[in-house]
């Protein structure tokens, strides 16, 4: 049901989630934030159940941290902070899956570049330029096949993002009305535009 | 003489003498001091002169817990490691449970029950060391200095010294020197003064860290320590010359 969508960038990672908070036939909220930042320079947009999607990115972001502090600040990459992702989800597969699947963006310093990870429940894990989750996957991963190229600026794949949105809006049968969008690059996580909650309004 | 060999006994005048060895332990340690000042915590430490061939960088005696907290030993430096490393992910995991930053007092009563605990139990001996730690007061968000030590007590104090053999004099020192309010650069000057009875001048022998209200923390430089002690050694100097033409 959640929507996430990932377009790497030459200087950054775009993630974009719903705001969704829904079960059955009720919204819950309208403005909820799928999109946790993990690190300085990393954030993963989630998709599941809310329960999990809050133990799962609170656990795996209080264990960045950790790590950066038992090691006097350095930083993990952006490959290790998934692999770690991964792992933590393979343990927990056969004990007590986390029913949480994500795309996983972040700017390593050292290297100077983006990158962006798909992890699913089941521990998979797969570096990609661009990316989906949920039924978004079935509609909008032809769209950004298309448009993606390499060494895109951040304007341009804003533009694929808001295609993709785009095309959701248009035939997904669930109507997403507001979508959170950050960017993350060499000045770290930042939100570019998210929408508001009508009982807010 | 024989009531040291097992922690879990005391001596027959009420003493634990193998708490009290460790507070030795301390004593041969390099010097800590802390000072509250008004909006900040200084502390600085000694740094003693390291083997040639060592790398001093990876010498290190002020330690990051938490975003806002800071610590520093006095004592066993292997010792020091395991504490540190637990409190650390007990910081984490109170951030993760209660979604919210630990005080100075949890982290601060969180290490000294640790050292406690290992004064109490068969086989083990207790930690050798004595920390001085500082992090911020959930109210208003202002530093505070607790200090821990083998015997597992934490206290909160304006300024402390721990490790090295002249604790107890600087003490002293602190306690006629000593004013309520300090702003940063006061609170640096009597922090690097006090230092500077116990180490050989200069700014490649202390390590100075200042936490500010609100969280910032920073490793001040060795220049900017390197002024400070100047400007001590000339009011040193023209304290003594006032002294002598009095003949």
């Amino acid at each position: 049901m959640d929507t996430v969508i990932g377009v790497q960038y030459k200087d950054g990672v775009i993630i974009a989630a719903d705001q969704a908070n829904a079960r059955s036939i009720l919204i819950y909220q309208s403005n909820l934030d799928k999109i946790k930042q993990l690190t300085s320079h990393s954030a993963m947009g989630v998709s599941g159940p809310n329960c999990d999607l809050v133990q799962f990115t609170e656990y795996i972001s209080k264990n960045l941290q950790l790590y950066e502090l038992r090691h006097e600040g350095t930083k993990l990459s952006t490959k290790a902070q998934a692999n770690f992702c991964r792992n933590e989800l393979a343990v927990a597969l056969r004990k007590g899956p986390y029913q949480v699947s994500a795309l996983l963006g972040g700017f390593d310093l050292t290297t100077q570049k983006p990158s962006l990870y798909y992890l699913d429940y089941m521990g998979t894990l797969q570096k990609v330029p661009f990316g989906a989750q949920g039924y978004a996957q079935y509609f909008t991963l032809s769209t950004m096949d298309r448009e993606y190229r390499e060494n895109l600026d951040e304007t341009a794949a804003l533009d694929i993002i808001g295609k993709a949105i785009h095309e959701l809006q248009s035939r997904f049968l669930i109507k997403q009305n507001n979508f959170i969008i950050k960017v993350i690059d060499q000045d770290g996580v930042r939100v570019h535009s998210q929408g508001a909650d009508p009982a807010d309004t | 003489m024989s009531y040291d060999r097992a922690i879990t006994v005391f001596s027959p005048d009420g003493h634990l003498l193998q708490v009290e060895y460790s507070m030795e332990a301390v004593r041969r340690g390099s010097t800590v001091v802390g000072i509250q000042g008004k909006d900040c915590v200084v502390l600085a430490v000694e740094k003693r002169a390291t083997a040639k061939l060592q790398d001093d960088r990876t010498i290190r005696k002020i330690f990051s817990i938490d975003d806002s907290t800071v610590l520093a030993f006095a004592g066993l430096t292997a010792d020091a490691r395991v504490l540190i490393d637990r409190v650390r992910v007990e910081a984490q995991s109170y951030r993760l449970i209660m979604e919210d930053a630990p005080s100075a007092e949890y982290l601060a009563r969180f290490v000294a029950e640790i050292q406690q605990k290992y004064t109490q139990r068969g086989g083990v001996r207790p930690f050798g060391i004595a920390t001085l730690l500082t992090g911020l007061d959930p109210p208003n968000q202002r530093p505070v200095l607790y200090q821990t030590d083998p015997a597992g007590t934490h206290s909160r104090w304006k300024a402390q010294v721990i490790g090295g053999n002249n604790a107890k004099s600087l003490r002293e020192f602190l306690e006629k020197q000593y004013t309520a309010d300090l702003d940063e650069a006061a609170a640096v000057k009597l922090a690097v003064q006090a230092l500077m009875e116990v180490v050989d001048s200069g700014a490649k022998t202390m390590e100075v860290c200042v936490v500010r209200t609100g969280g910032k923390r920073e490793m001040l430089s060795e220049s900017v320590v390197q002024s400070t002690v100047q400007v001590l050694e000339q009011e040193q100097q023209a304290a003594q010359q006032q002294q002598q033409p009095v003949e």
